[in-house]
């Protein structure tokens, strides 16, 4: 049994005076991939970027009940966001490499965090990006502007400029939304690699990706947690009629 | 949050209040030029009296704007009468009827048109139109006509970029509903289109006045000089002498009370031309309010 | 509807009198930038452009006074931009939304509202009399800052806006502050579109006389520091001009103020241009 490496217990969070989650309690564990599944607009997305503290950026948010990451409460008024963003790194819905080279865009973790040593720099530039499988495509490239890079290279690229920074969980916001289904089993492959060194937690609205990836899932309908178990159990025998309607494509 | 961040962040508003405070100074500074003369003759006396005599070899100077505030409003209504049936026009040929490639001639002249520093449309005026109005129409030439082509040239181009967004933003579907129901193209410009875009069309003929109102080196090179009413006050051949021109004309010769009233000018030139940019303002945001 | 002429009659009519009123405006410019052009090409020789003006610049060149415009643009730029980017990092980046903010912008849009006549005088009482700046480059550069300051602040506020939030975010989420995702990753993206702003100022400001004659001077002798008084090219046009000089004289300074005006504007569209090209694929 793996240790628990972020808990959420009874988390609130509004928009305003609308509320979006209702009193969220899951434990994520160590170096194991957790799935959240749902419909749109039922706060699987709110919820992992409480996580990383995206939800900083967002005015009129406000977080009441308990997330912890290591045992230490991320809300907490001793909680560094900055640093704690080093420790939990994000992948988005939508590729966002950096208008600079391949290279920069990899470096640029390690630079903000006070690198500036080039060997070490270049060794994490190809590490990363043989960790992401892409260092087969752009070893050679690493001068060329990212954004010329199709789609699933640029996913691939940006969780390579997230594991440059060596953070202990990465969080998944949809990450194959917007690619197709090749470059979709790509990044899958590589969860199912990186999950051996990462506790990683990918929100998806694929319920397949999800059976395919995770080893645990949580449903979220309306801002609720119905319910979380083993990944097997929740798409075999769930307890809940919602979920079993969700999962059997009955809504959503 | 460390320390460097919270500096960072004080310079950057620095920075960004730097704007009010100059905008701060500037009143400041011309209220404190300005206000010796008001405090003498009186705020009404200044705005409302006829007689402009600063530097009076026997008796008392005088300092009255009033024919200069209305010069400044008559050259430039005169200019918006000319500009804006035509920019308009040119807004809804723009919008409505160019080919691509009329419109890309158009949009560029209107940009270069923009650029022309206005010195060079007043000296043009100063050697083009002042002897042509003068051999044509009569008078001196330097006039309130004068004036006003000259300024019309210089509003056109801010009519008609700022009409052609408001027609461009008119909802499609108004229009396609006015040409479904078999109403020409011309009748759904007239009745639907231009009806539609007015309140934003309003504001670019206000905003165009208050930088008319403000303009100076284009006023001043081709309106003349005299400080009184035109006689009779419709006679439009008439010199006059705005605002803008007062100030540039005696600035570098007067002192004390006369510098003075030449910054109280200033203040009063200051205020008209805000409150018309306010009601600019508010044109453009109550058209906002109207469309959701 | 009982009419004369009949709807479609009408529309036609109505469409050639909108052809007929654009020409009226592209005709009115052609002609003005003929007519400038023609009388003022005789006169620009390499002296024209190298030599000091002799005789009130009834004669000789206008050295100086393109010099004394290079240098009253220089230091309203090196105010103007960073001041005028900072301002705007604060307001897209930084500001909270509230009443501080919206009195800023307030006052950018108060700035940008006030007549040039009125900066020239402000600037004549505060620059060169209570600073005690005199007339001088200084002086003169300033106030074109005050007057270019709301139009940067304007344009790199939606240069700043325009950089997809997505980028902000990826930078956090990598642990990065503030400042080094401003600074790193936002402000890069949008150094192209400022530049054009910008250079776009520049060129609105390079003919701006009313706000310099106040304030610069108007010796025609060739500055040796940034105190001393220079006559910038508009308003040399000015006093060619209005005080009957040189009429020859102001037609070739004419020219070399559009040309001037025009490269400025060119280079803009220039830098957008090849900027444009390696951004759009984004």
């Amino acid at each position: 049994m793996s240790e628990i490496e972020i808990e959420s217990r009874n988390l609130d969070l509004w928009y305003g005076s609308a509320q979006a989650l209702k009193k969220i309690s899951m434990a994520m564990p160590e170096k194991k991939v957790t799935a959240i599944i749902g419909p749109s607009g039922c706060g699987k997305s709110t919820f992992i970027r409480c996580i990383n503290r995206m939800n900083d950026l967002v005015k009129g948010c406000r977080i009441t009940g308990e997330l912890l990451f290591e045992g230490a409460d991320i809300y907490g008024n001793d909680m560094d966001a900055v640093e704690l963003r080093k420790k939990i790194g994000m992948v988005f819905q939508k590729p966002n490499p950096f208008p600079m080279s391949i290279y920069d865009n990899i470096a640029y973790g390690p630079r903000v965090h006070g690198l500036r040593n080039k060997e070490e720099l270049d060794r994490i530039v190809e590490e990363s990006l043989k960790a992401s499988a892409l260092w087969d495509e752009v070893g050679d490239l690493l001068d060329q502007s990212a954004v010329d890079l199709s789609g699933g290279q640029q996913q691939r690229l940006c969780i390579a400029r997230t594991l440059a920074v060596k953070p202990k969980v990465i969080l998944f916001d949809e990450p194959c939304s917007a690619l197709d289904p090749i470059s979709t089993a790509k990044i899958e492959d590589l969860i199912n690699m990186l999950k051996h060194d990462y506790t990683i937690v990918i929100v998806t609205h694929n319920m397949q990706q999800a059976a395919r990836v995770s080893d645990h899932t949580a449903f979220f309908l309306l801002g609720e947690l119905v319910e979380f178990g083993k990944t097997k159990q929740i798409f075999e025998l769930p307890d809940k009629k919602s979920t079993e309607d969700y999962i059997t494509g009955r809504f959503g | 949050m460390k320390t460097s961040e919270r500096i960072i962040e004080i310079l950057l508003f620095l920075s960004a209040a730097t704007a009010v405070m100059v905008v701060a100074l500037i009143i400041i500074f011309l209220l404190k030029e300005g206000i010796p003369v008001l405090a003498k003759v009186g705020v009404a006396n200044f705005c409302l009296g006829m007689n402009w005599n600063p530097i009076a070899i026997a008796g008392e100077p005088s300092y009255g704007i009033f024919p200069m505030i209305v010069a400044s409003f008559y050259v430039a209504i005169g200019s918006l009468i000319i500009a804006v049936p035509l920019g308009i026009t040119c807004a809804v040929f723009l919008a409505e009827i160019a080919p691509s490639w009329a419109r890309s001639i158009l949009k560029h002249a209107i940009e270069l048109l923009v650029g022309i520093p206005s010195v060079i449309l007043g000296f043009i005026g100063l050697v083009l139109l002042v002897p042509f109005i003068r051999d044509h129409f009569g008078g001196w030439g330097f006039s309130i006509l004068t004036g006003s082509i000259i300024l019309a040239i210089m509003a056109l181009p801010r009519i008609i970029s700022i009409s052609d967004d408001a027609i461009r933003s008119v909802p499609r579907e108004y229009k396609e509903a006015s040409l479904a129901l078999g109403a020409t193209h011309w009748h759904t410009i007239r009745k639907v289109i231009l009806p539609s875009a007015r309140s934003g069309i309003v504001a670019a003929v206000i905003l165009a006045m208050a930088t008319s109102i403000g303009e100076t080196m284009a006023v001043v090179m081709v309106t003349g000089s005299p400080s009184i009413l035109p006689d009779p006050i419709y006679d439009i051949l008439d010199p006059v002498r705005p605002m803008t021109s007062n100030i540039v004309l005696e600035m570098s010769y007067a002192t004390g009370d006369h510098a003075s009233a030449l910054f109280a000018t200033g203040i009063v030139l200051f205020v008209v031309v805000a409150v018309l940019n306010i009601i600019s303002h508010k044109a453009l945001k109550s058209k906002m309010g109207t469309r959701r | 509807m009982t009419s004369l002429i009949s709807p479609a009659t009408s529309d036609k009519a109505a469409k050639v009198m909108l052809w007929v009123s654009a020409s009226i405006a592209i005709l009115t410019l052609l002609f003005i930038l003929g007519y400038i052009v023609v009388q003022g090409l005789p006169v620009l020789t390499l002296s024209f452009l190298l030599e000091s003006p002799r005789l009130s610049g009834a004669e000789g060149g206008i050295l100086p006074a393109i010099v004394g415009t290079f240098c009253l643009m220089l230091v309203a730029l090196l105010s103007a931009v960073p001041i005028g980017i900072g301002a705007a990092i604060y307001l897209a980046e930084y500001a909270p939304v509230g009443v501080v903010t919206r009195i800023i912008s307030f006052g950018v849009e108060c700035l940008a509202g006030i007549p040039s006549i009125v900066i020239g005088l402000f600037g004549y009482a505060f620059l060169v009399i209570y600073l005690g700046f005199g007339f001088s480059i200084i002086s003169g550069g300033l106030a074109l800052m005050f007057m270019i300051l709301p139009w940067v602040v304007r344009v790199s506020e939606e240069s700043l806006k325009a950089v997809p939030g997505g980028l902000r975010e990826g930078s956090f989420a990598l642990g990065a502050t503030k400042w080094q995702t401003v600074s790193r990753v936002v402000l890069p993206s949008a150094v192209p579109s400022i530049t054009t702003g910008v250079i776009l100022g520049v060129g609105k400001a390079i003919g701006e006389t009313a706000v310099i004659m106040f304030t610069a001077g108007s010796s025609l002798l060739m500055p040796t520091s940034f105190f001393d008084p220079v006559r910038a090219l508009p308003y040399h046009l000015y006093i060619l001009a209005s005080e009957g000089i040189s009429d020859p004289m102001a037609y070739g300074s004419s020219v070399v103020l559009l040309v001037m005006v025009l490269v400025i504007n060119l280079a803009a569209v220039a830098i957008q241009r090849h900027y444009g090209r390696h951004h759009v694929r984004n």
